[in-house]
């Protein structure tokens, strides 16, 4: 699919799926709803497209060409195929995705990969707020699946995170793991501040520099690690005291930030 | 004779003081004294009487003048915006009554509106916050009858809500509270020695943007764990001191305001805030209440959530459905981003506090503002529309910032001629029914 | 104005008695009527194989008000993907557990419903619940505002004052276009401002001294000193902990020796709500079991009570209820997250989000003992359907109830279900219940005995000449009962025709017409009452954060008001 003309706003792309694509040709799937505001539209209208979509949905493949950044919705609740894009997508990209992949050449913006369950999202260039983040007001987070990103996040990455894994290249700013119940992030760069605030279960696990260590975390000991390819030497951190844990076996499980020595 | 209309309500902030009396003049024309009010509230009163008060519409010309135009020509002018307009911005409502609010709704969901209101640049960290972790709350008169142990955090009701202290929070003797001020201990935390700080027995002066950080503190020293030597500046001896002192008392109160709403985090720190204030719940009574500003932000949130389903930033710019993300359906994002075509203020001034990406934003789409008063948003609007003083000159329903509804009343007469919010509206409404019915 | 002859229907009624007969109903002007009064004009409905009745009234639910839209703002998520413009004469409808009010009216209507009570109205909130009642699109509404925790209510009880009660209860209706005395944890939710509790009828409330069986005790001789169209209306003490039936008899037993007084037909003189929650056994969650039985025992033998279930639809929702001290518990069961506003001088609000999940043995429990309840019933017309929406499930749920209710192989088929059913089986009587609700006794127990026990037996609940013309038309017929019991919960998810005072309100499960919504409330006239007129003044003047002038609720807020006027000035 090539972008024919820019929209004047931004455009609500959440035909632009596998699922959706599924069984279909170019002429069919031109006619599929965009939506700008109260304008319905086509995706035909702002796309050229070409080709036709597989018999499934983990069979198809989607290829985005042109500037795609004002294109919301892109990947939404997919349960396999691929997107691929070669340009930078606005938000929601991958929104609630189930499972497949989607690779995006480009920075994405804010609530990408929210309440992801599964499958593989790969971002070339930054990310915005939010990455893998729940929808607000819910305490179901990201649950499965894995984000890499190549570049920076911003703030509030995987707030009440439940299961899965992100990995940063770059560095990332405020509010990581907030709330989190589980899961796994990698950070290879540095983090500003407040990393694991009120975590009741999870890792972090930081290769750079932590502006500032949250109160609520107490030092217990060195461990040897092996993250993502590298192998090193980490300071464990346990908490956050100030939030409830379950407890195993009597023993209370806390989160955990690894901070590389 | 003039005569004095009692159990006024002020329309100014989220006190909702509803004792005021009002001296009115015989005819209904004009107000002679206002009694009980704040220094602020009492003023509202007098724009009535305002030298150079605006009572009918304007329109931008050419050369960035205004002249006047009848409250039709505005009328049609409006909902030729809002119709072709693919996604509206309608800002504001804070000001008004929630049945002008109700009429407004129901434009929105006719032309493809996105109502936000002046918690997107206030509060709404708070609302986001109690969306995230609940609230253990009360209303004015409990904290009036029971509270001990009084905080403000990040609060300076001293200057924003002048009567706060008088009539709910540090003065009044309640039943339970017969010694008044003397049987409370009052805390101020901030980062600077504010008004309010004067009259607290504690101040804590916490490092800017470290609130979050110092509230992770006083949550795990009330679990007893350990914690660094200082947090954002304030000893740890300290923080196990206050812990202890509240857990001591009977019924404690948080008071919070900007402090928290706007420092970095924002909705985190009301977060944490409120999960200590739920933690303390296992010690000892603990409520936390939010110092609304706006007299009828509440309001406008309590309408748009029993209508939709969400207190702000609701998106119904789809006509066939309600969304909620605040970071994308919010007024500063909206605009920021170019999100929206053309704006619809009401009741508020973004003019005058948005910050200047979305002003500049704001100023180059249609946009129309209906308004009483000569602001900064009428001055980069391409239509001004004045209407009565809600509370003064036309009543409606409020809620306070315990979000109990409280009436307001109507105590003079507008200036002949012009239109109150609801009769704006629901002529707004009718145009706009009837342009939609000829495409 | 109107006139239709509904033709060759089922008529299922149980004040006339009718069990399924073919007959016409007659609507003119708003009313039932003789067909004989029907000129010639009048439109003709053909409904033959489908069953007709009154419009359902729900009795008790939580759908207008402070609390309802906290859980409404604070839950963003229950309209993530579920916020919809149906076709039809509609707006915008949102929510799952927690409709707005667009949605609640629309979903009741389409479900055949024409009356619906919140349950619980904070006194100083009245306004808003007023609002929101406004704003609720077809179905007739009424709210309760609660008195078990208020302070006038604790001190003047602690005297046995039934007088001075009886004229504040007075004053509190007209102040707040209330519809009678609902009790809530009576004397918990004032110990719960302490952040303590009531968890027997024998407990003092800290400071006034007074116990829940007083409190309860001192309402009923207040409601029926006034006459009201209601009884008392109460949820009682110790509310969702294993072991509460015994707490729950004891609520229930302090009946014996009182007599309904009023001029409205109704008999009881305690209606006992969503009393699943009240009916568990054991002393943990371990042992926890049902203790249905027991209580329909009593409550089959008892006739001046009325009831209703409060079923669990075994679905994700919101439990909110002026039990304060039972929901910070909750929330400190599942750690999700908790609401909580206590209101001065009169009630407590708590909302949490709860998951009733059918891997889960408890839940299965739950589910069991609320239809346990209706199943043991005796008299339908005493024992009425409910989820306490939206607590144990969303009252959109009630199709799926009916089709528990009325067939075993539907309730055989979730048990069957379950991932530990064999626990459930143990801990309950539910697998061993043959019995399947018929169309009649469901009749009465969503029609004619809410409308009774409401007090509006004269106008509502029946389908006899001079009634109401509020008309429920079902695609089903007892002649041809489907096999397949989905096809009874589809049945009652959409009605044929909704009449709502005469007028076709809903076809085809399509909203079609609005109608004329009323807000019910009574007005009662009291003996003037110096003493509570004093008191009144003192504790505005003193207490409360708002002035006395400020508290009554103003005409305009409810523009079509159905008023019922009780003398009570003897």
């Amino acid at each position: 699919m090539t972008v024919k003309q820019a929209p004047e706003l931004y455009l609500e792309c959440e035909s632009i799926t596998p699922d959706s694509f599924a069984g279909k040709k170019a002429d069919e799937i031109a006619k599929l709803p965009a939506y700008q505001g109260k304008e319905d539209t086509t995706l035909g209208e702002y796309f050229t497209i070409a080709g036709e979509a597989g018999a499934t949905a983990a069979e198809t493949q989607i290829v985005l060409k042109g500037d795609c950044s004002k294109m919301k919705y892109i990947g939404i609740k997919m349960t396999g195929g691929e997107v691929i894009v070669n340009s930078s997508t606005d938000m929601y990209t991958g929104g609630w995705m189930k499972g497949g992949k989607i690779v995006v050449k480009g920075d994405v913006h804010s609530f990408c990969g929210l309440g992801m369950e599964g499958g593989e999202f790969l971002i070339e260039g930054n990310a915005g707020n939010y990455l893998g983040a729940s929808y607000r007001g819910d305490w179901r987070g990201m649950q499965g699946g894995i984000i890499r990103v190549k570049g920076n996040v911003g703030s509030d990455i995987c707030t009440f995170m439940n299961g899965g894994e992100l990995i940063v290249e770059g560095n990332a700013d405020v509010h990581i793991a907030t709330h989190a119940e589980g899961g796994k992030i990698v950070i290879k760069g540095n983090v500003n501040r407040r990393v694991g605030g009120q975590m009741v279960k999870g890792e972090v696990i930081v290769f750079g520099k932590i502006g500032l260590m949250m109160p609520g975390y107490k030092y217990t000991k060195d461990v040897d690690l092996e993250v993502d390819g590298t192998k090193a030497k980490f300071s464990e951190y346990i908490g956050d005291l100030g939030e409830r844990h379950p407890k195993r076996k009597g023993e209370p499980v806390y989160g955990k930030i690894f901070l590389k020595k | 004779m003039p005569k004095v209309v009692t159990d006024v309500t002020c329309p100014f902030c989220g006190t909702l003081c509803d004792d005021l009396e009002v001296t009115v003049s015989d005819d209904n024309k004009k107000i002679l004294s206002v009694r009980n009010a704040c220094a602020i509230g009492s003023e509202k009163f007098n724009h009535t009487s305002l030298p150079g008060r605006v009572t009918r519409p304007r329109k931008r010309q050419a050369d960035g003048t205004f002249k006047e135009i009848t409250y039709d020509e505005a009328i049609d002018w409006t909902a030729n915006m809002l119709v072709n307009s693919k996604k509206t911005l309608m800002y504001g409502w804070a000001s008004t009554s929630c049945q002008a609010m109700s009429v407004g709704h129901e434009i929105a969901e006719k032309v493809g509106g996105i109502v936000d209101n002046c918690a997107t640049v206030c509060h709404g960290s708070s609302l986001i916050a109690i969306q995230d972790v609940g609230i253990p709350s009360c209303t004015l008169g409990e904290v009036k009858n029971r509270a001990d142990r009084v905080i403000f955090w990040g609060c300076n009701p001293a200057h924003a809500h002048p009567r706060h202290m008088s009539r709910y929070s540090i003065f009044p003797r309640g039943f339970f509270t017969v010694k008044g001020h003397k049987g409370r201990k009052i805390y101020c935390v901030d980062c600077r020695h504010t008004d309010t700080a004067r009259v607290a027995d504690e101040f804590i002066q916490v490092q800017q943007g470290y609130d979050y950080e110092l509230l992770d503190a006083f949550r795990t020293a009330a679990r007893g764990e350990p914690l660094p030597p200082t947090i954002g500046g304030v000893p740890k001896e300290k923080v196990y001191e206050i812990v202890e002192e509240l857990k001591q008392g009977r019924f404690g109160v948080i008071f919070f305001g900007m402090g928290l709403t706007h420092t970095l985090g924002r909705n985190h720190n009301i977060d944490e805030a409120i999960s200590f204030t739920r933690d303390m719940n296992d010690f000892t009574k603990f409520s936390i209440i939010a110092m609304r500003g706006h007299w009828n932000v509440t309001g406008s949130g309590q309408v748009l959530s029993w209508q939709y389903g969400f207190p702000y930033a609701v998106d119904l710019s789809r006509r066939n459905k309600a969304r909620y993300q605040t970071g994308e359906t919010t007024s500063v994002d909206l605009l920021v981003r170019n999100e929206v075509e053309a704006c619809f203020n009401i009741a508020t001034d973004p003019g005058a506090h948005f910050p200047i990406d979305a002003v500049v934003s704001m100023s180059k789409k249609p946009t129309v503002t209906v308004d009483p008063h000569i602001n900064m948003s009428t001055e980069i609007s391409d239509i001004h529309i004045p209407v009565a003083l809600v509370g003064v000159e036309t009543g409606g329903c409020a809620y306070r910032m315990d979000n109990v509804p409280i009436e307001t009343r109507k105590v003079v007469d507008a200036p002949d001629g012009m239109l109150t919010d609801v009769e704006l509206l629901t002529k707004i409404n009718a145009r706009v029914d009837q342009l939609m019915g000829a495409k | 104005m109107s006139e239709f002859l509904i033709k060759n229907g089922h008529v299922f009624d149980p004040v006339q008695g009718i069990k399924g007969d073919k007959k016409d109903i007659a609507v003119k002007d708003g009313k039932i009527v003789e067909t004989s009064a029907l000129s010639g004009s009048a439109k003709q409905i053909d409904v033959k194989g489908k069953s007709v009745m009154a419009g359902a009234m729900e009795v008790h639910a939580h759908v207008a008000g402070p609390k309802v839209n906290l859980g409404r703002w604070y839950r963003p998520e229950d309209k993530l993907f579920d916020s919809h413009k149906i076709p039809g004469m509609t707006r915008i409808e949102g929510g799952k557990s927690i409709p707005t009010v667009f949605k609640t009216g629309y979903s009741y209507a389409r479900m055949g419903y024409t009356f619906a009570m919140e349950a619980a109205m904070p006194p100083l909130y009245a306004r808003h619940v007023h609002e929101e009642i406004h704003d609720t699109p077809i179905i007739d509404e009424a709210a309760l505002p609660v008195f078990g925790n208020n302070w006038f209510m604790l001190e003047y009880l602690k005297n046995h004052e039934i007088e001075n009660n009886a004229a504040y209860v007075a004053w509190t209706l007209n102040q707040t276009k209330g519809y009678g005395i609902k009790i809530v944890n009576p004397g918990g939710t004032e110990a719960w401002a302490w952040g303590l509790n009531c968890l027997t009828v024998n407990d003092p409330v800290p400071y006034f001294e007074i116990t829940p069986a007083e409190i309860i005790k001192g309402l009923i001789e207040t409601n029926e000193y006034l006459g009201l169209p209601h009884s008392i209306h109460i949820h009682g003490n110790n509310l969702g902990n294993p072991g509460n039936y015994n707490v729950t008899l004891d609520t229930l037993k302090l009946v014996e020796g009182y007599k309904a007084k009023n001029n409205f037909g109704r008999k009881q003189v305690m209606h006992a709500t969503h009393v699943q929650f009240h009916a568990y056994g054991g002393d943990n969650w371990g042992n926890f079991e049902s203790k249905a039985k027991e209580i329909m025992d009593y409550v089959n033998k008892e006739k001046s009570i009325t009831m209703d279930t409060g079923n669990v639809t075994l679905d994700e929702t919101t439990t909110m209820t002026a039990d304060g001290p039972f929901e910070h518990h909750l929330g400190g069961l599942n750690h999700l997250k908790w609401a909580n506003v206590d209101v001065e001088l009169e009630t407590a609000a708590g909302v949490v989000p709860y998951i009733y999940n059918p891997n889960i043995t408890v839940c299965g429990i739950q589910w069991a003992i609320g239809l346990e309840l209706a199943l043991y019933a005796k008299d339908p017309m005493r024992c009425f359907i409910t989820t306490d929406h939206p607590n144990a499930g969303p009252f959109t749920r009630y199709p799926r109830v009916i089709k528990w209710l009325m067939s075993k192989k539907a309730r055989d088929a979730q048990i069957k279900s379950f991932k530990y059913s064999d626990k459930v089986v143990g801990a309950t009587n539910i697998a061993s219940m043959d019995r399947e609700i018929t169309l009649y006794e469901l009749a009465a127990m969503t029609r004619a005995g809410p409308a009774a026990s409401l007090g509006l037996s004269r106008d509502y609940g029946a389908l006899k000449p001079g009634m109401n013309a509020d008309i429920a038309i079902y695609d089903i017929n007892q002649d041809n009962m489907p096999s397949d019991p989905e096809l009874i919960e589809k049945a009652f998810s959409g009605v044929a025709y909704l009449f709502k005072d005469g007028k076709i309100c809903v076809k085809d499960g399509v909203v079609v017409d609005n109608g004329n919504k009323r807000t019910f409330w009574v007005d009662v006239k009291v003996k003037e009452n110096k003493q509570v007129m004093h008191d009144v003044r003192e504790k505005f003047l003193k207490y409360y954060s708002v002035n006395e002038g400020n508290y009554p609720v103003p005409d305009d807020y409810a523009p079509h008001p159905y008023v019922i006027a009780v003398d009570a000035t003897q």
